[in-house]
């Protein structure tokens, strides 16, 4: 395993020393399927978690519970200490169809979780320029959302969710929808920013290429009921150039463990 | 439209069918028709009758404000019946039933209860319009993607932010070209409303022309409303046109 850390079989994980989120117990059923059982997750603060698992392990499920989004059957979430049951300022979300306001340019979609909160405009305008820039895209202020390419639209996605300033970012299959070379683009970019802000991102996606390439942390998800069956921590140095970690030997051991582990699933 | 090659506007083939109507009018076939020509005489003369213009305000007026009833109604109906199923289940029945029934035949009862007025002729723009209004608006506010609901409670929107900010615009597109049908039925109903009770505005010349067999006003008349109808139609999708740019990014 060498530079790979880990935890197998489904018991809790002890918590680390500052988790921001903690998952105790949720287990949700729709109708006769059961999405999620017991599931126990702590997220470290400032770390990039991802959830990841094969379709059906309910992952996206879990997701929208901590964003407040769906009630769970059982158990609870506790951001910062807090127990929750609704969306909150301290999280924000981006979705997997970027869920951008058409009649509206992309100023106004950043800005808009700051105009819900009474903000004024010339305050949350300023706010908005500066996250627009900062996703690179500045100069599209007045843009609309169906003037840009997919990866454009999810950067203002990504725009909105920083300009709320949340300390935990929930981000369900963000590049899903948005073509291989800008989700390429976009991953080192989501590692530059991960840098630079210092925020929690919760991560869902179905990539074991992508999860290992931008993750400190791997949620491994088995499906029927969605149980926590694995947790991963990479070790990959992603300083320097981005580019080198898809040579590296970490990466690629760690991509190939997750394979031989989520194989079972698949037919 | 192409002609041998030339590029001819849209207009061209209403002229075609006024030449067929000059000539056949000319041929005194039927006295039901009179000539083109003479039904345009007949128009420039009608416009500058008092009868005319006290008419006109009177349509109009019942036309406004049946329509504006219908619309204030008929829009919050929609979203109510588009949002909450149980408002669904309750009037998603009645709605369909009265937006295929044959309304004619309620005005007379609209009659009873709103006597020989101006208020009968708003009940029955007011009755042709709104269903086709409320039905459009309920299928715009179903569908809205849910991720973009998802994203405004997310974000912490209150109840009358996600209506005014998300939930309105989102179903625009449709609330538009429900009101655009409503509109044309609206004629419908203002034209029908007029002539069954017979004795305000439109109804009552039209009532005057026929029995006089004054058909060359009688036409003109006819034609103005059309033209009234296609008029407001083709301004509405206008406005929708512009709508649907905007919406294009619509999954």
């Amino acid at each position: 395993m060498g530079a790979t850390a880990l935890r197998n079989g489904p018991s809790p994980v002890p918590a680390p020393i500052d988790s921001i989120v903690e998952v105790r117990e949720i287990s949700k059923t729709y109708g006769n399927v059961e999405a999620l059982r017991g599931i126990d997750l702590d997220f470290p603060r400032g770390k990039l978690t991802s959830l990841l698992g094969p379709s059906g392990c309910g992952k996206t499920t879990l997701l929208k519970i901590i964003a407040g989004l769906i009630p769970a059957d059982g158990g609870t979430v506790a951001i910062n200490g807090k127990h929750i049951t609704a969306p909150g300022p301290e999280r924000a979300f981006v979705f997997q169809d970027f869920a951008l306001m058409p009649w509206a340019t992309v100023m106004r979609n950043v800005a808009f979780g700051l105009e819900l909160r009474g903000t004024n405009k010339a305050e949350r305008e300023a706010i908005a320029r500066r996250y627009i820039a900062e996703v690179g895209l500045a100069g599209f202020e007045d843009k609309y959302p169906h003037q840009l390419s997919g990866g454009m639209r999810q950067r203002v996605g990504l725009a909105r969710a920083l300009s709320v300033d949340a300390d935990v970012l929930l981000l369900d299959e963000p590049f899903s929808a948005v073509d291989e070379q800008n989700r390429r683009k976009f991953q080192e970019d989501l590692i530059r920013l991960r840098t630079n802000q210092n925020k929690t991102f919760i991560f869902v996606t179905h990539s074991i290429e992508e999860a290992v390439y931008i993750s400190d942390r791997i949620v491994l998800l088995s499906p029927r009921p969605g149980r926590v069956s694995q947790i991963i921590e990479p070790e990959i140095d992603r300083s320097g150039d981005p580019e080198r970690i898809h040579r590296d030997r970490h990466y690629l051991d760690t991509v190939e463990e997750i394979w031989q582990g989520l194989k079972q699933y698949v037919e | 439209m192409t002609l041998f090659g030339y590029r001819v506007p849209m207009m061209t083939s209403l002229l075609v069918w006024c030449v067929v109507w000059e000539i056949v009018g000319r041929l005194d076939l039927v006295f039901l028709l009179p000539p083109f020509s003479d039904v345009l005489v007949a128009a420039v003369s009608l416009v500058q009758t008092p009868s005319w213009q006290t008419a006109t305000v009177t349509t109009l007026r019942a036309f406004a404000t049946g329509m504006a009833l219908s619309i204030v109604i008929g829009v919050p109906l929609g979203i109510l019946m588009g949002r909450v199923k149980i408002a669904d289940d309750l009037l998603g029945m009645w709605v369909n039933i009265f937006s295929s029934a044959p309304l004619s035949a309620i005005v007379p009862v609209l009659m009873i209860l709103f006597g020989f007025g101006e208020k009968t002729i708003v009940a029955a723009v007011f009755l042709f319009a709104i269903w086709i209004i409320v039905l459009d608006t309920r299928a715009g506010v179903r569908h809205i993607s849910p991720s973009l609901i998802e994203m405004a409670r997310s974000y912490g929107a209150s109840r009358p932010a996600l209506y005014s900010k998300i939930i309105l615009w989102a179903a625009l597109p449709e609330i538009l070209a429900g009101i655009r049908l409503g509109l044309i039925r609206g004629v419908k109903g203002v034209v029908i409303g007029q002539l069954l009770v017979a004795i305000v505005g439109y109804g009552a010349l039209f009532e005057t022309f026929s029995r006089n067999f004054r058909m060359a006003e009688f036409w003109a008349l006819t034609i103005m409303l059309f033209a009234f109808a296609l008029l407001i139609a083709e301004l509405i999708e206008r406005a929708e046109a512009k709508v649907e740019y905007y919406a294009g990014a619509r999954q």
